[in-house]
């Protein structure tokens, strides 16, 4: 076997902050290589340098690939060698078909800059035969999940001709379904010579299918992992990633649970554009005080529409069904009047809309909830300033200051910023939606202490997300929700994910 | 660990110095450029009658770049400012000369109308979700339009001496009630004008330092000491240098006090209420934004209505200035209100903007137009000037920021 890729000696500096020192990474060819480590480990940096997002002279240390020292200008420079990196957040056109996105800067042209249609969805038709995609070349993306967008990347960067493919947490929005789907096939991918380098904060999967995994922390390595000599499992990742070891993944907490504090009854919402089609098929949901309520359910099963039409009709048209807070009526008409209720609903998808990330740390924590640091619609500067700090040490927000912008953090400290704004509001009932996405095993351990803090002091809490252990660490009670309806409902207790898997997959029919 | 924070801290006093200086180095370029057709003049700029005509030409435009400013720091455009100015100076010339309505009234109803067509669009723009570049480019072919069919290509004046003061009026001095005249044959120093130079510079230092004070004491970040204590020289100079040229000129002008008070009060609006700060968030990201809570379609409208009335301000001042109503009134007014907003910082894309770079880059056109016109420089020259410095000015704001 040989070696692919060495990058030897890699520091990286950004005003204020040395972002990796003295990296070493060697993957062999045709292995599944796992970079893991907290956030602002430097995982991502690392692989942009590889990439040349971060051109040659803006580094120091040396990258060697097929045998050859390279200097790398721009991204073209790396790709045109067979290095394709797929980012987090995907790089798709939404109303541009899978084949112009496949062949997007890539395409089957002649001279002239004429496009060949019949060759792209030929060679598209194949590629996504390869990726296992059963969809026509013709579909938009912006009418495919997740999942299937993420192999529609993989297709593409199968065009480029990869050899070195980089996936930044592929996984990240992916059920359990799909995540194992787009597993499988890197691992077929070894067979056809392509290496494949994972960034992943589901250590599960890492333990699964890597061949080697190299450890960074604070910027530095800390060790490479040869899986095909040790047995691995992710309490040695974990080990290695914090330093320490991490005995419990989840805080243990006191339940105490009080008189009952909010409820929804025979809750329907219809689809926003198409007026008659219900997406939310009549949902019965209650927490008391003091409560964690977990929400599972597959992507698309509903849950986000559900707490956000829940939350002043965020979501959907024609939302009928009662909302009773504290045995009484209430009116959630509106974001304001729900928010003055006190519901607070954290979102999925904190960087769109989460955050405004071109305000700093302070106006971020203050904006859901101005009139609190406010005299007459005029702000107390020293007041806001007073809450922000207070937050930023309460949660632990690592940052140069309050004043940092937030588009500068780090995605664990991001949430911790939505959370602090929320916090701020004084929420009576907090939805949660996937709180912990793609964020370090430490800063999750933090967020799980919120929540037991939150339901200590007598709240509720709902918690939708992806992750069954999560839910299963977390939780008093757990609803399973497909297809706009609560399935089952199970305490946490004597829960296991099967269980959950299981009434799921009842509902299609399926002996589990 | 102690190297490590100390190169930290290094670090961060540089971002804190970058910062600052990318807010001052518009002014600098201001200071730098008013030098420039100082001494290219040969010192025609600086003349005190030359400095009343640039705040008079200037006064208009800052006072719809304030409004500009919240359009578009909340992620519209507005194009009819332009129009509005033209509209509503023919509806106040019409009502006073023809309908013999005295100012006082007109006045008021003008900022009205100015309101009311600012929400007319707003509602397109808010609620009936129209992009706002296309409800303000029909407003301002519509109000261009009924402009022309108001005053069927004639003027429309002359106004009462009380209306003109708007804009060629000077606040009383001592001198009015008999104090400090000077002798005949020698030139007459309007003190009032210098007093309030002087109590102005003192309040301006007095009040940033008392706010230091106060911040160092709440343990806020700070800017550099050198930068605060040159910072306020520069300012104080300003402002005593500024009056004391008006002062052998015939004191402040009216229009002046209005638009100073009206940036005083945009600049407290943006950085001290909780609906600036709302603007903001909304510009910065919509949807976060309307998950807290912020009500941005209701936020947008009156965004429109305060260009509105802006606007409509505007419009009378202009009319005030050429004590008649022209049916080409405010033409093209919307592009300096746009180019001074993006020359002062603004960002096209919303969530970003000063009051205090607008009004830097509102002066910087009109430094630019002054000094082009005492030249002699033809007006199209004047254009493809312009043009250059727009892009230029964001070119250089963008790709500082790009090399963070």
């Amino acid at each position: 076997m040989s070696i692919i890729l060495e990058m030897r000696g890699i520091s990286k500096s950004f005003p204020g902050v040395k972002a990796l020192r003295d990296v070493n990474l060697a993957v062999q060819r045709g292995e599944i290589h796992a970079i893991c480590g907290e956030n602002g480990a430097g995982k991502s940096t690392l692989m942009k340098v590889l990439s040349g997002v971060y051109p040659h002279g803006t580094y120091e240390g040396e990258i060697v690939y097929e045998g050859e020292e390279r200097r790398f200008a721009r991204i073209a420079d790396s790709e045109h060698l067979g290095i394709i990196i797929i980012h987090q957040e995907l790089a798709l056109v939404p109303l541009l078909s899978i084949a112009e996105n496949i062949f997007l800067g890539n395409e089957t042209a002649n001279s002239f800059g004429v496009i060949n249609w019949g060759e792209a969805f030929g060679r598209t038709r194949d590629l996504l035969a390869k990726v296992g995609l059963k969809e026509s070349p013709n579909a938009l993306i912006t009418n495919l999940g997740i999942g299937k967008q993420q192999l529609v990347e993989i297709a593409k960067a199968l065009a480029k001709k990869v050899k070195l493919l980089i996936l930044d947490e592929p996984t990240a929005s992916l059920n359990e379904t799909d995540s194992a789907a787009l597993l499988k096939l890197l691992v077929g991918f070894k067979d056809q010579g392509i290496t494949s380098i994972i960034i992943s904060h589901k250590l599960n999967e890492i333990a699964q299918i890597s061949d080697s995994i190299t450890i960074l922390r604070d910027g530095a390595t800390v060790e490479t992992i040869d899986c095909r000599s040790e047995p691995i499992n992710e309490n040695r990742i974990v080990k290695s990633m914090v330093g320490r070891e991490m005995s419990d993944r989840y805080p243990p907490r006191a339940v105490q649970i009080g008189a009952p504090l909010f409820e929804i009854r025979d809750w329907r919402v219809d689809h926003p554009l198409h007026a008659g089609r219900e997406v939310i098929k009549g949902i019965n949901l209650n927490v008391s005080r003091g409560e964690v309520v977990g929400i599972a359910g597959l992507m698309g099963s509903g849950r986000t529409e559900l707490a956000m039409s829940v939350f002043g009709r965020a979501y959907g048209r024609n939302v009928r069904g009662e909302a009773l807070l504290d045995g009484k009526p209430v009116d959630l008409s509106s974001i304001q009047k729900a928010i003055r209720s006190g519901l607070a609903y954290v979102t999925e998808d904190r960087k769109s809309l989460g955050l405004v990330l071109s305000e700093d740390i302070k106006n971020n924590i203050t904006l859901a909830n101005l009139p609190g640091i406010a005299r007459r619609g005029v702000i107390d500067d020293h007041a806001e300033t007073r809450v922000a700090l207070r937050y930023r040490e309460l949660l632990n927000i690592r940052s140069s200051g309050i004043f940092q912008k937030t588009i500068n953090l780090s995605g664990g400290n991001q949430q911790k910023v939505v959370l602090s704004k929320w916090l701020f509001a004084g929420p009576q009932v907090l939805m949660l939606d996937e709180p912990t996405r793609g964020i370090d095993v430490g800063a999750k351990y933090e967020i799980y202490s919120i929540i037991n803090q939150l339901a200590a002091e007598g709240k509720g809490v709902i918690v939708i997300s992806s992750e069954m252990p999560e839910l299963l660490g977390i939780c008093d009670r757990i609803y399973v929700m497909n297809e706009g309806r609560f399935v089952d409902e199970m305490p946490a207790a004597g829960a296991t994910q099967e269980k959950i898997m299981a009434s799921i997959m009842r509902q299609y029919g399926v002996a589990a | 660990m102690s190297q490590s924070s100390g190169s930290n801290v290094a670090a961060n006093n540089a971002g804190v110095w970058r910062a600052h200086l990318r807010d001052y180095g518009m002014l600098a370029s201001l200071l730098l450029i008013m030098g420039f057709f100082e001494v290219v003049t040969g010192g025609v700029l600086l003349d005190p009658v030359n400095i009343t005509n640039l705040i008079l030409q200037n006064s208009y435009i800052v006072i719809m770049a304030l409004g500009m400013l919240l359009v578009i720091v909340g992620g519209n455009i507005d194009l009819s400012v332009g129009s509005i100015v033209g509209f509503v100076g023919a509806i106040a010339a019409s009502l006073m000369v023809y309908q013999k309505i005295p100012y006082v009234p007109v006045i008021l109803l003008s900022l009205v109308l100015g309101g009311v067509i600012g929400a007319a669009q707003g509602y397109f723009v808010a609620y009936a979700k129209i992009p706002a570049f296309i409800v303000t480019l029909a407003g301002m072919l519509i109000f261009r339009g009924l402009t022309g069919n108001l005053l069927l290509g004639q003027f429309v004046g002359p106004f009462a001496k009380g209306f003109q003061s708007i804009s060629a009026g000077f606040i009383p001095d001592f001198r009015d009630f008999g104090l400090f005249v000077a002798a005949d044959g020698e030139d007459q120093f309007y003190w009032l004008t210098m007093l309030i130079g002087i109590i102005g510079a003192a309040l301006l230092v007095f009040v940033s330092a008392r706010k230091r004070m106060r911040d160092a004491a709440a343990s806020m970040d700070l800017e550099p000491s050198a930068l605060f204590i040159g910072k306020n020289i520069i300012f104080a100079v300003l402002v005593l240098g500024g009056t004391y040229l008006l002062a052998w000129r015939k004191g402040l002008p009216n229009v002046l006090v209005i638009m100073g008070a009206l940036v005083l009060l945009y600049t407290f609006i943006t950085t001290r209420t909780t609906i600036g700060r709302r603007v903001y968030a909304m510009g910065g990201n919509r949807l976060a934004a309307e998950l807290s809570g912020v009500r941005v379609e209701r936020l947008t409208f009156l965004t429109f209505v305060n260009m509105g009335v802006l606007a409509g301000l505007a419009g009378l001042i202009v009319a005030a200035r050429l004590n008649s109503a022209t049916p080409s009134a405010g033409n093209s007014f919307e592009l300096d209100v746009i180019a001074a907003c993006f020359i002062g910082g603004v960002s096209a894309s919303g969530g970003v903007g000063k009051v205090m770079g607008v009004v830097i880059g509102a002066f910087f056109m009109g430094v630019m137009n002054n000094g082009m016109s005492i030249l002699g420089i033809g007006i199209f020259w004047q254009q493809v000037v312009k043009g250059i410095v727009l892009l230029a000015a964001v070119y250089v704001d963008l790709s500082q920021k790009s090399k963070r």
